[in-house]
């Protein structure tokens, strides 16, 4: 298979049409105007449509009628952008509707910055909007993992009739690494008998996502929460790497997952014994898998570009059964593999081996 | 024997649900009425908006989309540009269209947007109790202008159809009332004409509606419709704002 040199978020523009996404509806904002750019001349070659909006919310409520007909749709933004569609997607969730949505996520509170930060964990995992809901939400950590999670988001978006955010940040959208454009491969998904179209000779369909009736409202978020409990049971998924039995267990996702690497293999060098637990579903969260890791070491650290957002979900999962330590960049400071040593042997000192 | 008036087929048989002497459900009927007549039944998707416009889907018997309070008109456009054979069409009150959704309404009329847009105007907020809307009238008593609405404090009432009519890509524009049977006559010809620029492709059609809404004005039906012809068309004048027959969807 061919290798293309590609940035990220030209990678999941391309990887979009090849999973079959035909239209699509943004708004520009920095770090992913290149998605945008790419896809006003790429889908008008399949037969698509590129639609710059008037606004995020305008462009999330586009979604919500594309995604209505049964189409394959997506929109992508950062952080102040996400936050606009926030009411899109509770409505989208709320209507069953599938749909992805990528955020190259960047420097907040506020308008912030323009540089990579993981501060829209607690946004994209907890719901976001108001109301019972989740997003599934994939966090991946090279240019490849976008190319091949954009596949899988289109896909568990039809397997579970649900909104899926890909939570990438700055750097990962502007980064350049090879890819291979495999042709995705997934089991076959249920018809879309759903979808409105005109109901042509048949009965009428309707999707909304209101239900005045209390009764029919909580049947409707049971439903909802059964999703997410098969999404749990399913399609969790996560990378390990490092020593099968070590001293520190580092979890990152995303570009600090990548860093972890890093990390591992310097500290390896070093005499250390270190391994990596990357979450790539960060909804549903690996709680399990992670617990059973925490496990065989003596401490977990969380490092994230955040102060402390997924640290929660490590704790709830860890339950206390080895201590859990943090180490977080925020407002667009990427940590570095030096710093991250630095604090482990600290860590380990004090800490660990005390 | 000739039969020379019954309801129309794509209306449901059931009882409209709103309050007496509201013309909702006039406005639903002539919209099922058109088409009926136009036999797109089956090839028309609508869309509903928050207030109590959104009960539309109960009543007429086509496929329906309903989202969030406002953003009918970028949900319509969402489904158009998957489906660009299929009759699209929105319906929302005064509060959803030119208040929350201000912006959604003016970019679809600006991209020229082949949609069908029913804009039901009772000068006030309807589903929420009666509270000001930017359609009220200078000095009209609503929940939150209990002293009735004053120029310098909640600014004016908003003509939305004439400020949609300069967007070069709107069509057609018309303003109706069903007050009359002559009304109700022109109101159904121009719901006509705004199926058919969508049809024909000639860009985006409105057709705003004049309602009284007796419950929220605290009058009768009758009193209702006498204050609507006496307060409300002087300022939201009836007729047609904009009628255009270039094809300029034909561009590419």
């Amino acid at each position: 298979m061919e290798k293309i040199l590609m940035r990220g978020n030209e990678a999941v523009a391309e990887a979009a049409v090849r999973a079959g996404c035909r239209l699509y509806f943004g708004y520009p904002i920095t770090p992913q105007n290149e998605i945008s750019e790419y896809l006003s001349f790429r889908l008008p070659q399949v037969g698509g449509v590129f639609l710059q909006a008037e606004s995020e919310v305008a462009a999330i409520h586009m979604v919500y009628g594309a995604a209505s007909t049964g189409a394959r749709v997506m929109t992508s933004s950062s952080g102040p952008g996400i936050s606009l569609m926030q009411e899109g997607l509770s409505c989208l969730a709320a209507a069953e509707l599938p749909c992805v949505v990528v955020n190259m996520s960047r420097g907040g509170p506020g308008v912030g910055n323009i540089q990579p930060a993981q501060s829209d964990y607690f946004q994209a995992v907890k719901g976001g909007g108001h109301g019972d809901y989740r997003l599934i939400v994939l966090a991946p950590s090279t240019v490849q993992e976008l190319v091949d999670l954009t596949y899988r988001a289109f896909y568990l978006a039809d397997k579970y009739r649900n909104p899926v955010e890909i939570l990438g940040d700055g750097m990962l959208g502007q980064m350049m690494e090879p890819v291979v454009f495999r042709d995705p491969e997934f089991p076959p998904l249920p018809p879309k008998d759903w979808a409105i179209r005109g109901k042509g000779n048949g009965p009428r369909k309707w999707i909304v996502c209101l239900d005045l009736d209390p009764k029919g409202l909580e049947e409707l978020n049971l439903k909802l929460w059964e999703k997410y409990r098969r999404l749990e049971e399913e399609d969790v998924d996560y990378a390990t790497f490092g020593c099968p039995e070590p001293e520190i267990l580092l979890v990152g996702f995303g570009t600090v997952g990548r860093i972890l690497r890093s990390v591992v293999r310097e500290g390896e060098k070093e005499g250390l014994k270190l391994a990596l637990f990357r979450p790539i579903t960060l909804f549903p969260f690996p709680k399990k898998a992670l617990r059973e890791h925490a496990r065989r070491a003596r401490a977990v650290l969380v490092v994230e570009m955040n102060l402390g957002q997924m640290l929660e979900d490590v704790e709830l999962a860890v339950q206390g059964e080895v201590p859990v330590f943090f180490l977080g960049h925020t407002g667009g400071v990427i940590p570095t593999v030096g710093e991250i040593l630095e604090y482990i042997h600290r860590l380990l000192v004090k800490e660990v081996r005390a | 024997m000739k039969v020379v008036f019954e309801r129309p087929k794509t209306l449901l048989e059931k009882p409209f649900t709103y309050c007496p002497g509201c013309h909702h459900g006039l406005a639903q009927r002539l919209i099922a009425e058109v088409i009926d007549e136009l036999n797109i039944a089956d090839r028309t998707i609508g869309v509903g908006p928050i207030g109590c416009s959104v009960y539309i889907y109960e009543f007429i018997d086509v496929d329906f989309v309903v989202g969030a309070h406002g953003r009918a008109p970028a949900i319509a456009t969402g489904i158009k540009r998957a489906l660009p054979d299929r009759v699209v069409f929105s319906y929302q009150g005064d509060g959803d269209i030119a208040a929350i959704g201000t912006s959604e309404i003016i970019h679809v009329a600006n991209r020229g947007e082949c949609i069908t847009a029913f804009f039901v105007n009772n000068a006030v907020f309807g589903m929420t109790g009666g509270q000001m809307a930017p359609t009220t009238l200078v000095g009209q008593r609503t929940k939150t202008t209990p002293f009735g609405r004053k120029p310098d404090m909640h600014g004016f009432p908003f003509r939305l159809g004439e400020c949609l009519s300069v967007a070069e890509g709107s069509a057609y524009i018309a303003r109706v009332a069903l007050t009359r049977p002559q009304f109700v006559r022109q109101a159904k010809e121009c719901i006509r004409k705004a199926f058919m620029t969508q049809i024909e492709r000639k860009g985006f059609a409105l057709v705003e509606i004049l309602s009284p809404c007796p419950t929220n004005w605290g009058m009768s039906p009758k009193e209702a419709v006498d204050w609507l012809e006496q307060h409300m068309i002087p300022h939201f004048p009836l007729g047609e704002l904009k009628v255009k027959e270039r094809l300029f969807h034909e561009t590419s």
